[in-house]
């Protein structure tokens, strides 16, 4: 049985973004406090989360109940911090920072409006995430997922204008309506099914219960449809909408925070809730697994048809989402272990390329494929840093993303599902067909006669900087996963 | 004085109300302070019964003059813990909604200024009555004063359709006492007795009794005749209208009260003088008041999606929301999952209902917004009463952790261990509605009606928006009722223990369990 140590610190991790907020708001005619109280938030709640590293890497787990429940009569607001949670937070806390630096250079240089609701709702929404990964129960785990969808909203919907709206409002219907249509029954069944147990602690909640194949493939399905961040399909099509968002949010909620607080659920469910003894036994996982396959095909497919840079991004995420959940639900240790690591891997390969599609719009206004013709000779930094990008989504080396994909393939292979095996393969295949497109354009093209003479040059400083870390970070995840391995590895069972 | 503390609960308005009538017409000014006093005093008095029963776990009895029934047909106030919760509801309301009439008394109907005091007293001291007394027909006379007041209170307004209004709601409201005077009549008849434990005790003793068709057709009077008052789809129709034309301040302290005081009486009746057992397994109509419930829901739902006029939603909210309440009391589950979320959602909801009605009442005096169409910038123009309302909006369609999701949570859990799915659809059905419903009135405060056609730039200094944030008396009230909406929520643990508990200790809860 695993012990746990009670501290305030997760709580402190969680506060510290949503205490920016007032701050944030004081300072609303001070753009350089404003923009610096963001940073002290950043890297407040990046130490509170290093603070917690060592315990977690000791084999302990981290507990604090916020507000205590009566036993057996409702369920406790409580945080609780294992492996898992600790390899999101490390991974959203740290990007928060460089996305931070990256959004003030991206914000000024564009003269948006509305910047202090930007930064506020943006430290809001992290303080969200960071309570999902925290999360010790199914309630308080289910409150942070609808404060994420309700503080991106205004965030999605900056722009104000007609698009904006429209993908606002296919946003917000498709993460509330399924989380309520779906999550909320999931949640309250398991409740009663389990007899009151909604703890991520101890035995996964229905371990010890009796359920059909039927029961077990409709409640899972109900909670995967129900974490639509996730972006299974049918529910997928908020994502692409949610590209009317400025770029930062796009790259870090749209590509780290919210999209992987979907697969996080996704993992906490198949791990916590059901755990894997019971759907191996039901053999429920299967329907997921399938579901989750054509998801990676059918959004590679369309990703290769899409001439919008931001878009093309779009559907790529959705196929790599689902390769986590694919991998979790093959139950395989390996492949579950994969699935967690892939949530790092995917979150630097894939900031690194919005960032560049900002980069690229902040510096030539540009927003289509079709346009970047030479633009590697230009803007070489961001170009450059696109490529490593493509590299680490597609899973080659020297990136991240190779090992994550090694992991679910093998487990895909101890799982004995060949078939899915391929998926993967085939998958990998499609990735480099629409990235690499892009890459050659930009280098080994020329020009359009014309523009030459525009003085395009690379974009702000301010933006080039982070997509170069964020690149650096992939491959350093590529020579250095040691420590990745050791949280994910903390989740497995017998270990 | 601690013995007498039922009795200054509901006297207090009633003397206050007094004092307004002798010394408001003098001067105006006076009014104010005898209301806010007299209320201070009922909620202190409240909040010190409550204290008194939830620490010794007793019953306060209180017998008016000392006339102890059922010898002669005295005056039973009865405090446990049950509606000690509810008691301390209604005096907050009360309070919270006196602050936000302030204003509104002083400048709209100046010269009505006494009178209109003198009604909101004395539906304070029908609803504190209603919720504590112990005998069947002093609930029908305090139900009366309440609906009596409450007729006036609507015709206040100015508008004709208020006063058409106030009439359909009169007419209504009658049919409604009728009824259940007629269903107390043939419990005499019956039993001999109007105290509720007496008819109780007698009910239990005597299956002949119990079983007859008399009783049955008094329980069935009866519930119509809550029915009524409670505006249970589809005998709404004087709600809407009768909430949404009359003066702000007036509804404010009707919607968010008189309905939900109307289910707490259903409970009481339905455990308190038939019985749980005789209810839901002597008479068996579970399934089909069940069924009544989610087609009110769902109506209520759509009817408020039909609307343009943002009181006339809130008010169809209501009748959804009603729908609630009366199908969660009748899952009749085995462990009573049902009957305590719909406890739970009385307090969830009349708190929500009210940030409500008063944002709406804010609305249309600042902003002159009768339409949805009118809050455009809202966000920018009132960003405090902005966030009131966003969290009560949150509370409707059910966001942990605002005290709407928990009701909903125990009310689904009631309706799984029962096995009523069709409610459970029917609750998620509404969640959803009610979610389309505000973020469309997000969508138009944060947009505006026609979006930009390109987005807007500006160097770094945001633009000054005209103030036009409501005033202290306005925003105390809105503010403090969305922090107990959160405050609900967080604290639903307590809370939920509390009902638990006083279900367990009503006598029909226990024999249950015994068999």
């Amino acid at each position: 049985m695993e012990n746990s140590v009670t501290s305030f610190l997760p709580v402190l991790a969680c506060l510290a973004s949503l205490l920016a907020v007032p701050l944030i708001l004081i300072f609303r005619k001070e753009p350089f406090l404003r923009e610096a109280s963001t940073f002290l938030a950043g890297f407040a709640k990046f130490g509170f989360v290093l603070a917690m590293l060592p315990v977690i890497l000791s084999g302990k787990v981290i507990e604090y109940t916020f507000v205590e429940g009566i036993a057996g009569i409702s369920v406790p607001i409580k945080f609780r911090v294992d492996g898992l949670g600790m390899t999101f937070a490390l991974v959203a806390s740290s990007l928060w920072i460089v996305t931070s630096l990256y959004a003030i250079g991206y914000m000024r240089g564009l003269k948006e409006h509305s910047q202090t609701r930007f930064f506020s709702f943006f430290a809001l929404s992290l303080s969200a995430t960071l309570g999902v990964a925290f999360s010790g129960n199914l309630l308080t785990l289910y409150l942070f997922y609808e404060l994420l969808s309700l503080s991106t909203w205004p965030l999605v919907t900056h722009h104000q204008d007609k698009e904006a709206r429209g993908g606002g409002r296919t946003y917000l219907s498709h993460l509330l309506g399924t989380s309520v249509a779906f999550g909320i029954p999931a949640i309250i069944y398991t409740y009663v099914k389990s007899g009151g147990d909604l703890s991520f602690a101890g035995d996964a909640m229905l371990a010890g219960s009796d359920m059909s194949y039927l029961q077990g493939v409709v409640l899972l399905l109900a909670f995967a449809f129900g974490f639509s961040k996730a972006g299974l399909m049918p529910f997928h099509s908020w994502l692409p909408g949610a590209m009317v968002a400025p770029t930062p949010v796009s790259a870090l909620l749209h590509a780290v925070a919210v999209v992987k607080v979907g697969v996080f659920c996704v993992i906490r469910v198949i791990t916590g809730v059901f755990g894997t003894g019971l759907l191996e036994k039901l053999g429920a996982n299967l329907v997921l697994c399938w579901i989750a396959a054509f998801t990676v095909v059918t959004s590679s497919l369309i990703a290769m048809s899409q001439d919008n840079l931001k878009r093309r991004l779009a559907f790529s995420t959705i196929g790599q989402l689902s390769y986590i959940v694919l991998g979790v639900a093959l139950l395989a240790p390996y492949a579950v272990q994969g699935s967690m690591m892939h949530i790092a891997m995917h979150a630097f390969g894939k900031i690194t390329l919005f960032f560049c599609a900002g980069a690229i719009f902040v510096a030539t206004g540009k927003k289509y494929i079709s346009q970047l013709d030479g633009l590697g000779k230009v803007m070489p930094w961001t170009m450059g840093a696109f490529a490593i990008g493509a590299l680490s989504v597609t899973g080659l080396p020297p990136t991240g993303g190779l090992l994550s994909k090694i992991y679910m393939i093998r487990g895909a292979a101890d799982a004995q599902q060949f078939a899915l095996l391929a998926v993967y393969l085939v998958s990998s295949v499609l990735n480099g067909v629409y990235f690499f497109p892009i890459i050659y354009r930009a280098f080994f093209k020329s020009q359009p006669t014309g523009e030459l003479s525009v003085g395009v040059k690379e974009a702000p400083f301010a933006c080039v900087l982070p997509l170069t870390l964020t690149a650096i970070g992939s491959v350093l995840l590529f020579f250095f996963p040691g420590l990745l391995f050791d949280l994910t590895s903390l989740m497995l069972p017998g270990k | 004085m601690g013995d007498q503390l039922p009795a200054i609960i509901v006297l207090a308005p009633m003397f206050g109300a007094m004092f307004v009538g002798l010394f408001g017409n003098r001067d105006h000014r006076v009014c104010f302070p005898i209301v806010f006093a007299s209320l201070l005093i009922s909620l202190c008095a409240s909040i010190a019964a409550a204290q008194q029963v939830f620490t010794s776990g007793e019953v306060i009895d209180y017998f008016m003059a000392g006339w102890e029934e059922p010898i002669g047909i005295g005056i039973h106030l009865r405090i446990d813990s049950l509606n000690a919760l509810i008691l301390v509801l209604i005096s907050v309301v009360v309070v919270l909604v006196s602050f936000f009439s302030i204003r509104r008394a002083g400048d709209q109907h100046t010269e009505k200024t006494p009178q209109f005091y003198i009604l909101y007293l004395l539906l304070c001291v029908g609803l504190l009555g209603i919720s504590i007394t112990g005998d069947a027909f002093n609930l029908f006379v305090l139900v009366e004063v309440s609906s009596l007041t409450s007729y006036g209170l609507v015709a206040m307004g100015s508008s004709r359709r208020g006063t058409h209004a106030a009439l359909n709601y009169l007419l209504m409201g009658t049919v409604g006492a009728s009824f259940y005077l007629l269903g107390v009549g043939y419990l005499y008849l019956k039993t001999g007795t109007l105290n509720m434990q007496d008819i109780h005790a007698i009910l239990q003793a005597n299956g002949e009794i119990a079983e007859s068709n008399a009783v049955s057709i008094a329980f069935l009077l009866i519930l119509v005749g809550i029915w009524i008052k409670m505006a249970f789809f589809p005998l709404h129709g004087w709600l809407p209208n009768a909430y949404s034309y009359c003066p702000s301040t007036s509804a404010c302290l009707l919607a968010p009260l008189m309905t939900k005081v109307s289910v707490y009486v259903m409970v009481r009746v339905m455990i308190g003088v038939f019985g749980v057992e005789w209810v839901f397994v002597n008479l068996g109509w579970s399934h089909l008041v069940v069924w009544l419930a989610v087609i009110a829901i769902l109506a209520g739902s759509m009817l408020a999606l039909a609307q343009r006029e943002i009181k006339k939603m809130l008010c169809y909210l209501i009748v959804a929301e009603v729908g609630y309440m009366v199908g969660g009391a009748w899952l009749s589950d085995p462990d009573h999952w049902g009957l305590t979320g719909s406890l739970y959602h009385i307090l969830a909801d009349a708190m929500m209902t009210l940030c409500l009605f008063l944002a709406a009442g804010v609305f249309a005096k600042r902003l002159g917004a009768i339409e949805i169409k009118d809050l455009e910038g809202l966000f920018k123009k009132m960003p405090l009463t902005s966030v009131a309302f966003v969290i009560a909006a949150l509370g409707m369609i059910g966001v942990p952790p605002t005290a709407g999701f928990y009701s909903k949570f125990y009310l689904i859990r009631g309706a799984i261990e029962g096995g009523h799915w069709e409610y459970v659809a029917a609750l998620l059905i509404s969640s959803l509605v009610n979610a389309v419903l505000f973020f469309r009135i997000f969508e138009i405060a944060f947009f505006g009606n026609k979006p930009a056609e390109g987005h807007g730039h500006d160097d770094h200094h945001e633009e000054e928006t005209p103030n036009l944030e409501a005033p202290w008396s306005a925003l105390f009230p809105l503010l403090a009722s969305a922090a107990i909406i959160i405050l609900l929520g967080l604290f639903n643990g307590p809370i939920v223990d509390l009902l638990r508990e006083s279900l367990e200790h009503l006598p029909s809860i226990v024999t249950t369990q015994a068999d």
